[in-house]
């Protein structure tokens, strides 16, 4: 696997089609400016520079593919290996990068997302075996695994377009059933949770045994990150591919590890935070605790409120958009579960109401139309489900790229329309402090036993088990019944004082060294 | 292709199948030890979800692997598991197809009665898919129990009428799961109309609430500490 560069047949036409036929690619060509950065590329790299690397990676890379790459792939692996002593972990990485750009930029054809998968396996297993002696900057380290789980995903959703593909490629994808096969896919990601010891780690870091919070997942001892960061991004990693499975538990067990009502190595990466707390709030949405998913939502988008401008000029920045979008849809249909207003800070608030105002108005109802606006929020902010068995080819050629959308979609739907009566209880609920179940079931057209389902209805869906068991409360109001008469509760949300506190304790003793030294100096 | 796995053979003799899934969830080979295990649990009437999430995924990694009698038995420990929305949890990963069968249908039906906490309609289905749950020991036992949990999470005082119904029992058998409650659970049956007095807890008596307010954890606070000092 190790010499698998076979890209000099990529062949240039190929390209034309997409370039607009100007003048070709030729993949052997290497402009200075690539020559030069892949020469300081390899020395910093060789040297440890991890802010260089860093910024070779954000900024030259991106500036170089927009001025000469637009619409071609970079040079080919083997036209740039001289230039860094054909150094093996370096071509690799630099194939990883080129296939990024690729997939970014032009559309791969099925023989490089095979390539793709075969050079993500020869890196992740010179890792796994440790001989990889580097520090990587975070960013590129969660880029790696980030694109790895989506080339999967692109992967799968393209192989279920049976209908439009030609025979060749048929007989490439029998041919090449290992390529992005499922199993392959988790277990190099548990692979590396594993061999990093991440577990363990960060279990250590919390007894204050290890350094891996503090020092953003850096060694600075003269060992290397790689695996270890790799291995905790793979945790992301393994909870978005559960997501995309439709395993939301699952999911979540992998990410538990990683304490996410702290700052740690995830926040140290915009693009990292963001899918874990995206995906942590899609899966607890679909397992119904709501609270936990606006709580998490709520944070994040204040985050990304509050600090988007300094995003902008990240290659990230249309991705940050995106997701903040997505989230707020999202929010949107937890808040029309669990009218948990209370929850959201005012700023993200009021960008809810503007976005979605009207719309969660609307879903109030459980209409018709209520419904129809559920199903477009849900399809437009879920992750992009995927079927991970490979297809039979004998059966006719179907396309089948959409079913695994579907089912998630029909259970939600499905959720939402048993939850439809709520809304009508929680109205009355907050207009009595006690109500007999007669007067109720009159107001409510319904007759009295009806309503003691529709009451039980409200407690179920209202109290959700957590992850340990327990019983946890998401209702805003909240009722008890005493034989035939129903006391209402209003739950209020439990100020949390403890950690604005903390805070500024923090802020003061800053403020107050600040003061010594001033003092000290001016005597 | 990367796998770090040692055979499962070699495992199964000194593992159980829940370190199996620990370990090795992603290896087709352990998916006859997990069908097993859901027999297993079926008779000694014990549960894992994260085996037969395990499973359920492998069934949709190699369809062709599925065996849909062991899907339909591990809906119905999942519905023995109410409160737990993991028969939901099991359904995402069913293929719509399957869920299509009448057995799964039937399975779907019922839990929507659980869901919705229709338990009048829940026993009169239930009767009439009898062949479901037969062979699963422990199941009105278990729907009985959480049908008790969600009373007790509305009611402070039930009518015996609603409580009847619930659980789907009357006369004799009613007055016996009644006196088992009394002496395990602490209910009370109210002397002058048989009412029951349901266990107090924070949810049929808001008032208990602790007071969750302020709980800041050591670790928060240790980070302050270098401060204080």
């Amino acid at each position: 696997m190790a010499a698998n560069y076979e890209y000099d047949d990529a062949p240039a036409a190929n390209y034309e089609g997409e370039s607009g036929g100007e003048g070709g690619y030729d993949p052997n060509f290497v402009p200075d400016s690539v020559k030069s950065f892949v020469v300081h590329m390899y020395r910093h790299i060789r040297e440890k520079n991890v802010y260089e690397i860093h910024q070779m990676c954000e900024t030259s890379f991106q500036t170089l593919s927009e001025r000469l790459f637009k619409e071609t792939p970079w040079p080919c692996v083997e036209a740039i290996a001289p230039y860094v002593d054909n150094d093996h972990v370096f071509c690799l990485l630099y194939r990883e990068m080129w296939f990024r750009h690729l997939y970014a930029r032009l559309s791969p054809t099925l023989k490089q997302r095979i390539d793709s998968y075969d050079n993500y396996c020869s890196l992740f297993q010179v890792v796994l075996h440790g001989v990889v002696n580097m520090q990587l900057p975070n960013q590129w380290l969660w880029d790696m695994v980030d694109e790895f789980v989506y080339q999967f995903q692109s992967f799968c959703q393209f192989r279920a377009k049976l209908k439009n593909k030609t025979e060749q490629e048929i007989a490439l994808l029998k041919q090449h059933d290992k390529a992005w096969n499922v199993y392959g896919v988790l277990n190099f990601l548990q692979a590396l949770v594993e061999k990093s010891t991440i577990v363990q780690i960060l279990e250590q870091d919390k007894d204050g045994l290890e350094q891996f919070t503090a020092t953003d997942g850096y060694d600075y001892s003269g060992g290397s990150n790689v695996l270890k960061v790799l291995g905790y991004f793979s945790m992301v990693g393994l909870l978005r591919v559960h997501c995309l499975l439709g395993d939301y538990h699952t999911g979540l067990k992998w990410l538990q590890p990683i304490d996410i009502t702290q700052q740690g190595v995830y926040t140290s990466v915009i693009g990292c935070h963001i899918a874990t707390i995206y995906h942590y709030g899609f899966a607890n949405l679909m397992l119904r605790r709501y609270v936990d998913a606006v709580r998490e939502f709520n944070k994040i988008l204040l985050y990304i409120y509050k600090t988007k401008q300094y995003h902008q000029k990240s290659p990230q920045y249309e991705q940050i958009l995106k997701k903040n979008e997505q989230m707020y849809a999202l929010l949107a249909v937890c808040l029309s579960l669990c009218p948990q207003t209370k929850l959201v800070d005012e700023s993200v608030n009021s960008q809810l109401r503007e976005k979605y105002g009207e719309k969660m108005m609307r879903m109030q109802r459980y209409d018709d139309e209520a419904f129809v606006i559920f199903d477009e929020l849900f399809s437009y902010a879920c992750p992009k489900f995927i079927t991970p068995s490979a297809p039979s080819f004998e059966e006719p050629l179907v396309n089948y790229n959409q079913d695994a959308y579907r089912l998630q979609l029909k259970m939600f739907l499905y959720e939402v329309k048993q939850q439809q009566l709520l809304a009508g209880v929680r109205t009355f609920l907050k207009v009595y402090s006690s109500i007999s179940l007669a007067k109720l079931a009159k107001y409510m057209e319904v007759d009295e036993s009806t309503l003691r389902t529709i009451l039980l209805t409200y407690k179920h869906k209202t109290h959700s088990v957590d992850s340990d068991g327990r019983i946890i409360s998401n209702a805003d109001i909240d009722f008890y019944v005493n034989n035939d008469k129903i006391y209402v509760v209003e739950t209020k949300p439990a100020k949390r004082h403890g950690d604005f506190f903390l805070r500024q304790i923090a802020k003061f003793d800053a403020v107050h060294i600040v003061y010594h030294a001033f003092k000290l100096r001016n005597g | 292709m990367g796998r770090e796995i040692q055979s499962p053979q070699e495992q199964s003799e000194s593992y159980t199948v829940e370190q199996l899934v620990a370990v090795n969830p992603f290896n087709p080979e352990i998916l006859p030890d997990l069908e097993n295990y859901v027999n297993e649990q079926v008779t000694s009437q014990t549960y894992s979800l994260e085996a037969n999430l395990c499973l359920l995924r492998l069934y949709q990694f190699e369809p062709e692997r599925m065996n849909t009698h062991i899907v339909a038995q591990i809906l119905v420990k999942a519905l023995m598991a109410m409160p737990t929305p993991d028969f939901s949890l099991c359904l995402f990963l069913i293929p719509e197809r399957v869920q299509m069968e009448e057995q799964f249908k039937a399975l779907i039906v019922l839990s929507h009665y659980l869901e919705t906490g229709r338990f009048q309609q829940f026993w009169d289905e239930a009767a009439k898919n009898s062949q479901i749950f037969e062979a699963v020991p422990g199941f009105e036992q278990a729907i009985q129990a959480y049908a008790s949990h969600l009373l007790s999470l509305s009611y402070q005082k039930v009518p015996r009428s609603v409580l009847a119904e619930a659980v789907n029992m009357d006369g004799a058998s009613l007055e016996k799961f009644i006196e088992h409650q009394v002496t395990n659970s602490g209910w009370i049956v109210e002397k002058e109309n048989g009412s029951i007095v349901l266990p107090q807890n924070e949810f049929n008596h808001p008032e208990l609430k602790k007071n969750t307010g302020e709980n800041v954890p050591l670790e928060h606070i240790a980070r302050i500490f270098p401060i204080l000092g």
